[in-house]
């Protein structure tokens, strides 16, 4: 979908649309807390009971536990393991991968089940990979049209704005 | 690979500190962790054994501030240096958008250095990166000790490509956020260009 050098760009019309979606997985999964984050750790968005929870820790512990899966699964000859449950005494986790660039995390508990929620990503993460391939396209129309990659908000940055940040 | 985010106008960018095992890659980030103000960072992660060896990697958020209205996010990554850690190392390096090489400057861990930079080559080459073009700094550490290798010897051996290097003392913190903004700042000019 993309490269490994090119920058993931989210815009406002896409990310509402990836809310609305994972606002609609809360409500028909009964779960707690869904976030989706990026393959290198950035949480791209978070919906449920977010406000006592580290999401940017969880995001680039997510990602690193997929990178390892992913690599244990290279060893043993299969392409990726695509899910992931751990489950605990209250709350469970289930991590699926997503159009193979971005991780779909579910937090809930005895008020959904397994099953349910397994149903409900099925659905979610078809729904999900059209935004992403929407936005690929969006990306991919943004270089066209400049010519080159320098679509950033960055490009016209001064050492200035970056010494500033120090200071 | 960093993470344009119109919606939130935020920018997050991933820097990973590299290096032999025992070269304070840890001590770096602790050091920043300990002397940044809490509301610009976030928990540091280690995932370590029970002797405080990193087993998989060292994490660290950081809120730098904004820059033309983007709020600016580093995340900070170590890998772990020992040698038989190579396949997890690889994973930390996935969507890096900059390198920070921690060299020990003792004299007994100059093959150590030589070996790890040879390690980074392979495994940037691996995810698809090119060290002769990626965001790199090199911190000579541990100036403070005894024995060490000159930092014009360490140049020549370990500097190729005249990357910014700076020496420094991550026990004291002396060099750390020096390198930390050497580091910040070429990602920052890669982002200008559109990389």
């Amino acid at each position: 979908m993309f490269g490994p050098q090119s920058s993931l760009v989210m815009y406002d019309e896409e990310y509402q649309r990836i809310l609305s979606i994972l606002e609609k997985m809360l409500r028909e999964s009964n779960s707690k807390v869904i976030f989706l984050v990026d393959k290198n750790g950035q949480l791209i968005a978070a919906t449920g009971e977010t406000a006592n929870l580290d999401t940017t820790s969880l995001a680039s512990l997510t990602a690193g536990n997929i990178a390892a899966t992913g690599g244990l699964a290279k060893l043993i000859g299969e392409k990726e393991f695509s899910i992931l449950f751990h489950e605990g005494e209250k709350d469970n986790i289930h991590i699926s991968i997503v159009g193979g660039r971005v991780i779909l995390v579910v937090i809930f508990d005895q008020r959904s089940s397994l099953g349910l929620v397994r149903l409900r990503v099925k659905k979610t993460s078809l729904d999900l990979a059209g935004v992403f391939e929407d936005l690929a396209k969006k990306a991919m129309a943004q270089i066209a049209a400049a010519g080159t990659a320098s679509a950033s908000p960055f490009a016209e940055i001064t050492d200035d704005d970056i010494d500033n940040l120090f200071n | 690979m960093s993470f344009i985010n119109y919606a939130s106008r935020e920018i997050n960018c991933k820097i990973v500190y590299y290096g032999p095992g025992l070269c304070g890659k840890t001590t770096n980030l602790q050091y920043i962790y300990n002397k940044t103000a809490n509301d610009a960072k976030g928990k540091m992660i280690s995932l370590a054994t029970e002797t405080e060896r990193t087993l998989f990697f060292d994490f660290l958020p950081l809120a730098l501030g904004e820059i033309r209205g983007f709020k600016t996010r580093f995340h900070l990554y170590t890998v772990p240096g020992q040698v038989f850690y190579d396949a997890s190392r690889k994973l930390i390096l996935k969507g890096v958008d900059g390198v920070v090489f921690v060299a020990d400057s003792q004299e007994a861990r100059l093959d150590a250095n030589i070996e790890s930079l040879e390690n980074l080559k392979d495994n940037l080459a691996e995810q698809g990166f090119n060290i002769e073009k990626i965001p790199f700094v090199i911190q000579y550490n541990k100036r403070d000790l005894p024995d060490l290798t000159s930092v014009d010897e360490l140049s020549k051996l370990l500097n190729e490509r005249k990357v910014p290097e700076l020496e420094a003392s991550a026990m004291t913190g002396e060099g750390v956020f020096e390198t930390l903004k050497a580091a910040a700042k070429l990602v920052l000019n890669d982002l200008k260009k559109g990389g």
